[in-house]
């Protein structure tokens, strides 16, 4: 896996090839090698519709199996126009040499149907064209009329799974700070969303400052810093109930930069007494434990996905660099040496890398490097991106872009970790602080 | 993390700069008669009731004395300009104990949110720090770091990250907690 990464971080090309293959591992694959990457194009008709009542879904779930696939960058959808022959059952048998004579070289087809209690269904089967075979096995999935979205994402989840041979990442959501108003008098409140901006929702007025939410490892919960007190302190909100309380009110103090432990309960933060910022740990039911004990700032705590090391930001070598320490506190070890200031790390949920905030000669960029600080790789470059986040699969990273002048509105933006495919995220109002949720259940 | 260390020589001499200072400013506009409205035809001073005109008011602590001091670039320390301006807040709330003070700490948007929350805490430290240092109870003053969420000039220009880059006691009435 580390080997893939590797070459993944070198660059993205595709390899289409025809051997056989063996367990899920298919033919049509979109390899992680050195190379100039080329979309590979895609077919999804408009799905069948079973019944009437799925007329309008048939062919929105395919709109936005196709979207997600081409929003990756590595696919290309092949327009409805060049189509020579058309799906009209879910069970006849593929035409191949028509999706091949298009170049079509993955082929999604579907069907759906509505129920009379407003359950959708919806079946796929994801062909090879080339080589003439099933890409894995059909599946049927159903939910609520209202989760028709998140099905066709499951869908999709499932044909970049089986095409990448890495997790999907399309059924999440993306918890925020929705942002109005001009820069000197910003309004804030948290919203969450899906990954792709729909089903937008807002969790907070606009009452107060908050800041830089952060998903529980079930994305039933949120962390995030809030000024409900007239200072900045940790706060929790249920997603469900939409309930918030304060997560630790120690007085003379100020909280702010948390994050949750992967067992989902513990919570790493910053606490501000005196002028110095440290990092505590803090335990359902117990009281805050303190994980560093220095007069510089100790700040933007990240768990490992093994919840064993604490990766943060801190500047006791006179400017903000990136440090590892074991979780329950200890030695920190350095691992940013470059030139310019590192800032707000964050581990992948794969392990391998770690995403930052670099400044360096007045611009700010996105980088990813390896756990010992080999192999950096800035990302992106502007007058400001800052917060990284990653994608449920490792593949993905979104931020904060803000631009400059009293104009300058802050945007999501997404990038792949080769730097490729950056892409604005949709969002009605300006947004910040973006926090990707596992994949959902 | 190192604070301002004042040697009391030069404490005395920023004083007294401080004293000829408050003075040009007091008199210098209102009461000399620049504003086009202070001086009538009849000869007679008449002056708008300005509150910042009574040295125990919170405008005249705002605006007279100074309610703000401002930072280098990644710095906390409060430098010689701002050490004048807090000695003149700390002989104002010596002289008016019934207020109590919020110091605010800020950045400029040159830097990452959390990061420029902690720097923002700081700066706001040290000057209660330097504030106490003169002779001011600790427990009529707290502080609170607004990071880089409430700048005070939107440009991004240096110009506009030199004002936004402060420290600004806001005054309240009754004692602090």
């Amino acid at each position: 896996m580390k080997q893939v990464i590797k070459s993944m971080l070198a660059a993205l090309a595709l390899t289409v090839g025809a051997m056989p293959v063996l367990a899920q591992d298919g033919p049509l694959r979109i390899e992680i090698t050195e190379g100039v990457i080329e979309p590979l194009p895609v077919a999804v008709p408009n799905f069948i519709a079973e019944n009437d009542a799925a007329a309008d879904l048939a062919r929105q779930m395919a709109d936005v199996i196709a979207a997600d696939l081409t929003g990756t960058g590595l696919f290309r959808e092949i327009s409805e126009d060049a189509f020579i022959s058309r799906i009209t059952s879910f069970d006849s048998p593929v035409a191949y040499a028509d999706w091949k004579a298009i170049n079509a070289q993955a082929l999604v087809t579907g069907a759906v149907s509505v129920s009379g209690d407003g359950r959708v269904t919806v079946k796929f089967r994801l062909f090879d064209v080339f080589a003439e075979t099933d890409l894995g096995e059909g599946l049927q999935l159903a939910g609520s009329t209202n989760s028709w979205r998140r099905l066709a994402h499951k869908v999709a989840d499932q044909v970049y799974s089986r095409i990448t041979g890495e997790g999907g990442y399309f059924d999440s959501r993306v918890v925020f700070v929705s942002e109005d108003g001009p820069k000197n008098a910003r309004l804030k409140r948290l919203a969450v969303m899906d990954y792709d901006g729909a089903n937008l929702q807002y969790l907070t007025d606009s009452s107060t400052i908050v800041l830089a939410p952060r998903f529980s490892p079930t994305g039933d919960r949120v962390l995030y810093t809030s000024y409900a007190t007239g200072f900045p302190k940790v706060h929790v909100l249920d997603v469900g109930t939409v309930q918030t309380r304060i997560l630790d009110d120690q007085p003379g103090t100020m909280t702010f930069a948390p994050r949750f432990a992967p067992n989902g309960q513990t919570v790493v933060f910053s606490l501000e007494q005196g002028g110095n910022t440290d990092i505590y740990s803090l335990n359902p039911g117990s009281t805050a434990t303190r994980l560093t004990s220095s007069p510089s700032i100790e700040t933007a705590p990240s768990y490992s996905p093994d919840g064993s090391q604490i990766v943060f930001e801190s500047d006791r070598s006179g400017a903000p660099q990136l440090y590892i320490m074991p979780a329950t506190g200890g030695e920190p070890r350095r691992i940013s040496f470059g030139e310019g200031r590192y800032g707000t790390p964050v581990w992948s949920p794969r392990g391998d890398l770690i995403a930052f905030t670099k400044q360096s000669q007045g611009r700010f960029h996105i980088g990813v490097m390896r756990t010992d600080g080999s192999e950096e790789r800035l990302l992106t470059a502007s007058f400001l991106d800052e917060g990284p986040t990653w994608a449920p699969n490792g593949r993905v990273i979104m931020f904060t872009r803000v631009g400059s002048g009293a104009g300058g509105q802050p945007a999501l933006y997404s990038v792949d970790i080769s730097g490729r495919n950056l892409r604005r995220v949709t969002t009605p109002s300006p947004g910040s602080d973006p926090a990707w949720s596992p994949l959902l259940p | 993390m190192t604070f301002p260390f004042v040697k009391p020589a030069l404490i005395a001499a920023l004083v007294l700069g401080l004293t000829a200072c408050t003075d040009a400013g007091r008199f210098g506009k209102g009461g000399s008669g620049d504003d086009a409205a202070a001086l009538n035809a009849t000869g007679i001073d008449q002056n708008a009731l300005d509150p910042a005109n009574d040295p125990n008011s919170p405008a005249y602590f705002q605006q007279k004395v100074g309610d703000r001091v401002l930072f280098a670039v990644d710095q906390s320390s409060v430098s010689v300009d701002g050490r004048v301006t807090l000695d003149g807040q700390a002989n104002w709330l010596t002289q008016n104990p019934s207020y109590s003070a919020i110091i605010e700490g800020h950045a400029d948007e040159q830097g990452t949110r959390e990061y420029n929350l902690a720097l923002g805490a700081r700066r706001a430290n040290a000057v209660q720090e330097y504030l106490i240092s003169r002779g001011v109870a600790g427990n009529r003053l707290r502080t609170v770091t607004y990071g880089k969420e409430r700048p005070l000039e939107v440009c991004s220009e240096e110009a506009c990250y030199a004002k936004n880059r402060r420290a600004v006691t806001v005054l309240s009435a009754g004692l602090g907690s």
